[in-house]
């Protein structure tokens, strides 16, 4: 189909990427690449909900946050194996064995059911406060959001089962059949082709959404919300949708993110990070997928090899404000680019 | 038959009493039209019958089903479409892209279903765009499909709404104004699509400020002032009807 | 309880409360003219008490600190004429972002002018270990100077407002900026005018309260939310309503430390501000039709 031709050439991009960096003998560059994949995540469920349902969220990386912590929780947490919970869980084989460094058996949920849990978790906080916060418009939206984020942080780093301040660290990798997403760098250019792996799932599916009878009611939401209401569309319903949908996203990636990284801290749970997601979209576009991801892989790859040196934040918050005040609907959106395009596409 | 049956709408905003008692029905296949003074409750009652005002009192029928109280989107899939005063397309999406949202009721593939791109929603989706395409060929709009729907005059974006419109299978369409901001020659294209469109068996209730253009097309028509009910019947008793004469023209000087 | 600690919680809360009402209703100044929330408001109080820091180091408190309240509001008036006055499509979502934007801006700033570091100003008379015992409780004098500003502040607002030809501009570009405009009235100015007037305000609270909540190159975000938190409680625009929400929640946060782990305590407020916003975003006083017909 037509609408995939982009994410070949994709796929061809990141393979071609590899091998370059492979014969340039700077591989290690791929370990941000990885983890600039997993940031696309909450990016592409923020430019859904931001772009395409018109629902501005500056606490998305509650989200993010949330999968990577549960998951962090319960595959470093030692069940019992001998009774209760933890025995019946091995008896599933839901559960790793492994021994910890004094010699006593060890018994811990296995990452994939963990996944699971956080990606449920995740979509059923979504569901319960998207009902009431969607009700919200323009100013109160924003707040409600941000109160929201600061909400989550903040109860992340006052209890306890969370790390605190130091946050969660010793999590194991996570195995997916013969592969495992791990940080060690043996196994670097393997968590390279899993991320992508999952980022272009994540972008196919998406691809689908914006083609579909519910991408055409979200646009049309965006578009005039009434309208849309006048002919049948249940903008409430859509709304929440999208809202879970980004919430899923953001999980998956805070949860590979932390099996990746072998641990996570309350600054991924941080305003900072949201207001970052955000000025990405804002960037790429709101409702341009391609441009958002594009616009993140970069951004995120120069943030974490620390072009921006001290500067980082400053860095995000003033493309923000550039691009709103003068390319509101995106880098890729401007009138001359548009024109651009439609001239290569002449016939 | 009584296809809407609206029984003692009532609707006041703070203070102000939009709409004041006001029962009317609408038989199938006809062409009813509202008229009234400006602030005389019109676009009020509309919104009130499409779901996107609650009433204070009263009811309302259609098929014999009560839909006061129903939101906007139950309301247009149970075949009611409209249009608005101050005409609301997706401006940023084509005229094409506008008229297949309209065929949202008409079609049912899910969030999830889409995300997947499961085969039954490829051919819903190439259903309702050939459904679209014949609407836009219907209405002479065709050439139009493929262009963004903000960027057309005003008089083509009113067609276009109508397209949408026309999209949902409606029973009933309620038409607010939409000769507004029209000349001659664009007011006459709509009464004949009113005609039209009525021709295929869709009632129509239309609001409008244009006399000839009314008293043309409709054959029946209420007439609203301050809120209340003045008059209702037939075009030619309305133009001698007493009553309406003064709220138009003001009482003679006794 | 006993009757000391109630009192020492009670004017704990009301201090820190008055702090909220002044943020809040630095918001209400800006919103009122401009139907924007200014989300930098709170890197004002920051700004004020920073600054006020800095010069306090070379000249007297009672010339540092009307400085710092100069310097902060011709920041706001550049953050208006700068940034917002230049947006080529300023609607609601773009506003936020661009406020958003200007208060990392800010943050960061201070970040790179100052440090990380802690900091605070001297205490106003006395130090911190003074203490005035009220009726059992022991309350640092600077207590009575947080009390003192805001009264003056709120006082002083309300005469500007009522009495003096500028303030009644600016509540007619508040009221309809189309008519106002008509009048002669530079409603271009009375924005950026509203800006340096919140700016003010909120420096002179950052700078009085510093001694006793210390400051930080982040703290401003902290009070934006308590600062919104309370404005919304009043009701958008009413600022009357922020002085009683502003005590209302600084009370609450106050009796919250006897029951709920420290830090959880700005749980609290946020947690009423998500509630308010669900159930009645008019707040307590705000009125529903009113707030709604505000032209964003």
């Amino acid at each position: 189909m037509a609408r995939f031709a982009p994410v070949l050439i994709l796929i061809a991009a990141v393979i071609v990427l590899q091998l370059v960096l492979h014969f340039l003998g700077i591989s290690f560059l791929l370990t941000q690449m990885t983890m600039s994949c997993y940031y696309g995540l909450p990016i592409l469920g923020l430019c859904l909900l931001m772009g395409y349902a018109g629902q501005i969220s500056i606490g998305h990386a509650a989200f993010f946050a949330i999968g990577g912590y549960i998951n962090a929780v319960l595959t470093t947490t030692n069940l019992n194996v001998h009774d209760g919970i933890g025995h019946l869980l091995a008896m599933l084989h839901l559960t790793i064995s492994g021994t910890d460094m004094y010699g006593t058996a060890t018994v811990y949920l296995s990452p994939a059911i963990a996944l699971l849990c956080a990606m449920v978790s995740a979509g059923l906080i979504a569901f319960a406060i998207g009902i009431p916060i969607l009700r919200l418009k323009g100013h109160y939206l924003a707040m409600a959001t941000l109160g929201f984020g600061i909400i989550v942080a903040k109860l992340i780093v006052g209890t306890k089962i969370f790390g605190g301040a130091d946050g969660i660290s010793g999590v194991p990798s996570f195995p997916i059949g013969p592969f495992a997403v791990s940080g060690e760098s043996a196994h670097r250019i393997e968590n390279y082709y899993i991320a992508w792996a999952v980022l272009i799932g994540a972008l196919v599916l998406i691809i689908n959404l914006i083609n579909s009878r519910a991408g055409r009611a979200l646009s049309a939401i965006h578009g005039d919300e009434q309208a849309a209401e006048s002919i049948g569309i249940d903008t409430a319903r859509y709304k929440l949708s999208v809202f879970v949908l980004s919430a899923v996203l953001a999980a998956v990636g805070g949860a590979l993110l932390t099996h990746y990284n072998g641990s996570i801290g309350p600054s991924e749970a941080s305003i900072a990070k949201s207001v970052r997601y955000v000025a990405i979209v804002a960037v790429g576009g709101m409702a341009n997928v391609w441009g958002a991801l594009i616009t993140g892989l970069v951004l995120n790859f120069l943030s974490l090899r620390g072009f921006f040196g001290s500067y980082d934040e400053a860095f995000f918050g003033i493309i923000m404000i550039l691009m709103i005040m003068f390319s509101p609907d995106g880098l890729f959106r401007r009138p001359d680019i548009g024109a651009l395009r439609r001239w290569l596409k002449r016939p | 038959m009584k296809l809407l049956s609206v029984e003692h709408l009532t609707k006041a905003f703070g203070g102000l009493t939009a709409v004041n008692d006001v029962s009317f029905h609408v038989d199938a296949g006809m062409i009813k039209g509202i008229i009234g003074p400006n602030g005389a409750g019109k676009t009020t009652l509309f919104n009130l019958i499409a779901g996107a005002i609650r009433p204070d009192a009263g009811t309302v029928h259609f098929s014999g089903e009560p839909i006061h109280g129903l939101s906007q989107h139950r309301i247009a899939s149970r075949r009611i479409a409209r249009t608005f005063q101050n005409i609301k397309l997706f401006p940023h999406m084509t005229v094409l892209e506008n008229v297949i949202a309209g065929r949202h009721t008409r079609t049912k593939a899910t969030f999830i279903a889409g995300m997947l791109s499961l085969p039954h929603t490829m051919h819903e989706g190439a259903a309702a765009e050939a459904a679209s395409r014949e609407i836009l060929d219907l209405l002479g709009i065709a050439p139009l499909a493929a262009t963004e729907a903000g960027s057309l005059p005003f008089g083509r974006q009113r067609v276009v709404e109508f397209a949408r419109a026309l999209a949902l299978d409606p029973t009933l369409l309620l038409l607010d104004e939409p000769a507004a901001g029209l000349n001659n020659h664009e007011t006459d294209e709509i009464a004949a699509l009113i005609r039209r469109i009525r021709a295929q068996g869709i009632t129509v209730l239309i609001i409008e400020h244009d006399m000839s253009l009314i008293m043309e097309i409709s054959d029946s028509i209420l007439v609203l002032s301050s809120g209340q009910r003045i008059a209702e019947g037939p075009p030619a008793e309305i133009q001698r009807n007493r009553d309406v004469i003064d709220v138009y023209l003001g009482a003679a000087d006794a | 309880m006993p009757p000391e600690q109630i009192l020492q919680y009670l004017l704990s809360g009301i201090t820190n409360g008055s702090i909220y009402a002044i943020a809040a209703i630095g918001f209400n100044i800006v919103y009122n003219t401009t139907g924007i929330i200014n989300f930098a408001q709170g890197e004002f109080l920051m700004l004020g008490a920073m600054i006020a820091i800095t010069f306090s180091k070379i000249m007297p408190l009672w010339l540092a600190i009307p400085l710092s309240i100069i310097i902060t509001a011709g920041v706001g008036a550049l953050v208006d004429i700068v940034f917002i006055r230049r947006m080529k499509k300023p609607t609601v979502l773009n506003m936020i972002i661009v406020t958003i934007g200007i208060s990392i801006l800010l943050k960061e700033a201070a970040l790179h002018i100052w440090d990380e570091k802690v900091r605070s100003l001297r205490f106003f008379s006395g130090d911190e270990t003074s203490s005035v015992n009220i009726g059992g409780a022991f309350i640092s004098p600077q207590v009575f100077w947080v009390l003192g500003v805001c009264a003056l502040i709120v006082s002083l607002l309300t005469l500007f407002f009522r009495y003096t030809a500028l303030g009644r501009s600016m509540r007619a570009t508040a009221s309809d900026p189309d008519a106002a405009r008509l009048c002669g009235i530079s409603t271009k100015n009375m924005i950026t005018l509203s800006f340096m007037l919140a700016a003010a305000i909120g420096a002179a609270a950052g700078a009085v309260v510093s001694p006793l909540t210390q400051t930080q190159y982040d703290c401003g975000t902290s009070f934006a939310v308590k600062g919104f938190t309370v404005a919304i409680i009043g009701g958008l625009g009413n600022s009357i309503g922020a002085v009683i929400g502003g005590i209302l929640i600084g009370v609450l946060e106050a009796f919250s430390i006897s029951f709920l782990p420290l830090a959880f305590k700005d749980v609290i407020s946020i947690g009423i501000l998500l509630i308010l916003l669900f159930v009645k975003p008019s707040g307590l006083f705000g009125n529903k039709a009113a707030s709604s017909l505000r032209k964003f």
